[in-house]
């Protein structure tokens, strides 16, 4: 059992400390560790035996009951009936003692518990310092703050209490990565038919790129770019009936803003994670897996025996459109730019790689061919691919030019496409995703194809939210492999993140 | 039942200042009220049970005996067997607690007795001023203040 005890001395009579303290509902108020906190089952916060259920600004949830409550000894107990935490047994007393001969506070905080062999030290110096330490510098700050104390600034305590904190990062400027910059933002309670996300994982697209550089024009800068992120439901907003606090959910959807540790999002726009998925690979999957689902089921309806090129078969969309062309029986070429990138692409159900060889694009598509041209090329690669694509495809080919990493693909006279038949497709997720029917069947196919190991999530590379610059560059790179997330709740610890 | 309190910080660790108060034969050498003491019997001065005989400066003649003392808690009870005082029943308890975000230490020195009513104001006013917050003003100053 670990036991731990921490004092200070507060430079205001007993009674105004107690006044604040005595609220066992009252700490969201005041505690800088405290985003969000109730009391169930409509019982008052000085009933002994109430059970107050909040969450922490780091996310976890908590449930605490009043053991005990003194106005005569100033002192009240409690104790943690369930948590996030990795803590049992906990219990706590708060004991308040006047100084006579100064009048001012003595306030003491005690508790003991247990937890996993090992965590004891870190576990002791984190609640120690960010719950004990944290919660008497706040009371100082408000005691001294608050004379002389008056309604209308209790008022404003409370609403300001409501608001979530959040870390985002912001495009100043469309450019290089620099553009980014990390920025406080207050995130209001969800407003009607929304929901407020507390987000662990965002998604990093190469959208995110045309966003940052000005290709895909973002209305307003500076502005928070992102398409998608998964977390955990905060709040919900009023008429939103199927989401609840603490509910696992992402997103992969318009309107931008995912690069941040919380946000308010239509309920609409929203998907409840399925149980076997957790928020890191939804913060992986869900744009460029709903991607994959609309090119390879809507766009075109992939065939047995038919002939798919896919670009970056190695990236983040490209090996999800391997994996599931293959299982769909299509014979899947990948074209990729480096030999390990080809052996992934293989891996992963690429039946033939073309790489930068001696020979030319064209005529590795031959000899893969027999002379016959592909049936569906996904080409995300735009301006420098396009015109070897146009001439890679078979007699009534398809071409979908589905992204432009390389740039905007110039004027196309489509006199040409007559010459084989062609069709040319350029779809927009949004027009695919836009009704929460829509929604739903496509991320329900996309669920099912990972439940029954069709494809596989491969999350290669995890930044700091703060690092978005860094994924942005990697990205941009071309050395990455397989989806980048980025982690805000690594924001306040990343010195602990070494993978 | 009447209460006396008073309290105050000393910015001395615990250990300190509890060297100093936990020998219970000690109080002339911080308490200025006090100006001789002794144990009774030959026990140790830290010996639960021991009595303290020891004279006030006003003459008055007082006998206390130890009930507990915990080197863990940092305090000390004891009781009053006999003195000039129109009061029983009286339990007292001196108690340190470390502050922790200073080098400091809270002491406590609270009573509970019996008395008649007419006079618990001035019994009660006694003890908290000239008996407790005295004597803690002097161990404070033998600190430093």
């Amino acid at each position: 059992m670990v036991k731990l005890h921490q004092s200070t001395v507060i430079d205001a009579p007993i009674a105004s400390v107690w006044n604040i303290l005595r609220d066992f509902n009252g700490h969201h108020d005041w505690h800088p560790a405290v985003a969000e906190s109730q009391i169930e089952a409509d019982k008052k916060a000085d009933q002994v035996g109430a059970v107050r259920r909040f969450t922490l600004t780091s996310g976890e949830n908590v449930r605490e009951q009043l053991l005990s409550l003194s106005d005569a000894d100033h002192a009240f107990s409690y104790a943690i009936i369930e948590s996030d935490l990795p803590i049992s047994n906990y219990r706590a007393n708060v004991t308040l003692k006047p100084i006579t001969d100064s009048n001012q506070t003595f306030w003491s905080w005690n508790s003991s518990f247990d937890t996993l062999p090992g965590e004891e030290a870190k576990l002791s110096k984190t609640i120690s310092e960010q719950i004990y330490q944290a919660g008497f510098q706040a009371i100082r700050d408000k005691i001294h703050g608050l004379v002389p104390p008056s309604q209308k600034q209790d008022a404003n305590l409370l609403d300001r209490a409501k608001v979530l904190k959040a870390r985002a990062m912001v495009v100043r400027y469309h450019g290089e990565p620099e553009a980014f910059r990390e920025k406080q933002m207050d995130i209001a309670p969800p407003g009607p038919g929304q929901v407020r996300v507390r987000q662990h994982a965002v998604g990093v697209n190469y959208i995110d790129v045309y966003c940052r550089n000005g290709s895909f024009d973002m209305p307003t800068l500076p502005a928070v770019p992102g398409m998608e992120a998964a977390g955990e439901v905060d709040l919900v907003g009023d008429g939103v009936a199927h989401f609840y606090p603490g509910q696992q959910v992402g997103y992969a959807c318009m309107p931008l803003g995912a690069y941040t540790s919380a946000r308010n999002i239509d309920a609409g726009l929203l998907i409840p994670l399925p149980k076997f998925m957790s928020i890191e690979m939804a913060a992986g999957v869900l744009l460029k897996g709903m991607t994959s689902e609309i090119l390879l089921h809507k766009v075109h309806q992939v065939q047995p025996g038919e002939s798919v090129l896919v670009y970056a078969a190695a990236g983040g969309v490209g090996s999800l459109l391997c994996q599931w062309a293959n299982h769909l029986g299509a014979t899947v070429t990948g074209v990729t730019s480096t030999v390990e990138k080809a052996e992934i692409a293989k891996r992963i159900g690429a039946h033939h790689v073309i790489m930068p060889e001696s020979t030319s694009f064209a005529s590795q598509i031959n000899d893969i061919t027999n002379g016959q041209g592909v049936d569906v090329i996904y080409d995300g690669i735009g301006k420098d691919t396009f015109r070897q694509s146009m001439a890679a495809l078979a007699k009534c080919g398809h071409m979908v030019s589905y992204g432009q990493a390389s740039g905007p693909i110039d004027d196309w006279d489509i006199k040409g496409l007559a010459s084989k038949s062609i069709t040319l497709s350029k779809p927009y997720f949004g027009d695919f995703t836009d009704t929460p029917e829509k929604l739903k069947a496509v991320s329900a196919r996309l669920f099912d194809a990972i439940e029954q190991g069709i494809i596989k999530i491969q999350i290669d590379h995890r930044f700091p939210l703060k690092e978005a610059a860094k994924a942005h560059r990697l990205l941009e790179s071309r050395q990455s492999t397989g989806s980048i997330i980025l982690l805000p709740d690594r924001f306040i610890r990343d010195d602990s993140y070494q993978q | 039942m009447p209460t006396a309190y008073a309290s105050t910080l000393i910015s001395a660790s615990v250990g300190r200042v509890w060297a100093a108060v936990r020998d219970f034969n000690a109080l002339p050498s911080w308490h200025p009220s006090v100006t001789e003491s002794r144990i009774e019997g030959y026990a140790r001065s830290d010996q639960v049970g021991c009595v303290r005989a020891f004279r006030l400066r006003d003459g008055g003649f007082i006998r206390e005996k130890l009930l507990s003392l915990s080197d863990i808690s940092h305090s000390l009870t004891y009781s009053i067997l006999e003195s000039p005082m129109a009061l029983s029943d009286y339990c007292a308890t001196l108690s340190l607690m470390p502050v922790t975000d200073a080098n400091a230490t809270f002491v406590e020195w609270s009573a509970e007795f019996s008395c008649p009513t007419d006079k618990e104001r001035q019994l009660v006013q006694q003890i908290e001023q000239d008996v407790f917050q005295n004597g803690l003003a002097s161990l404070k100053q033998r600190f430093g203040g």
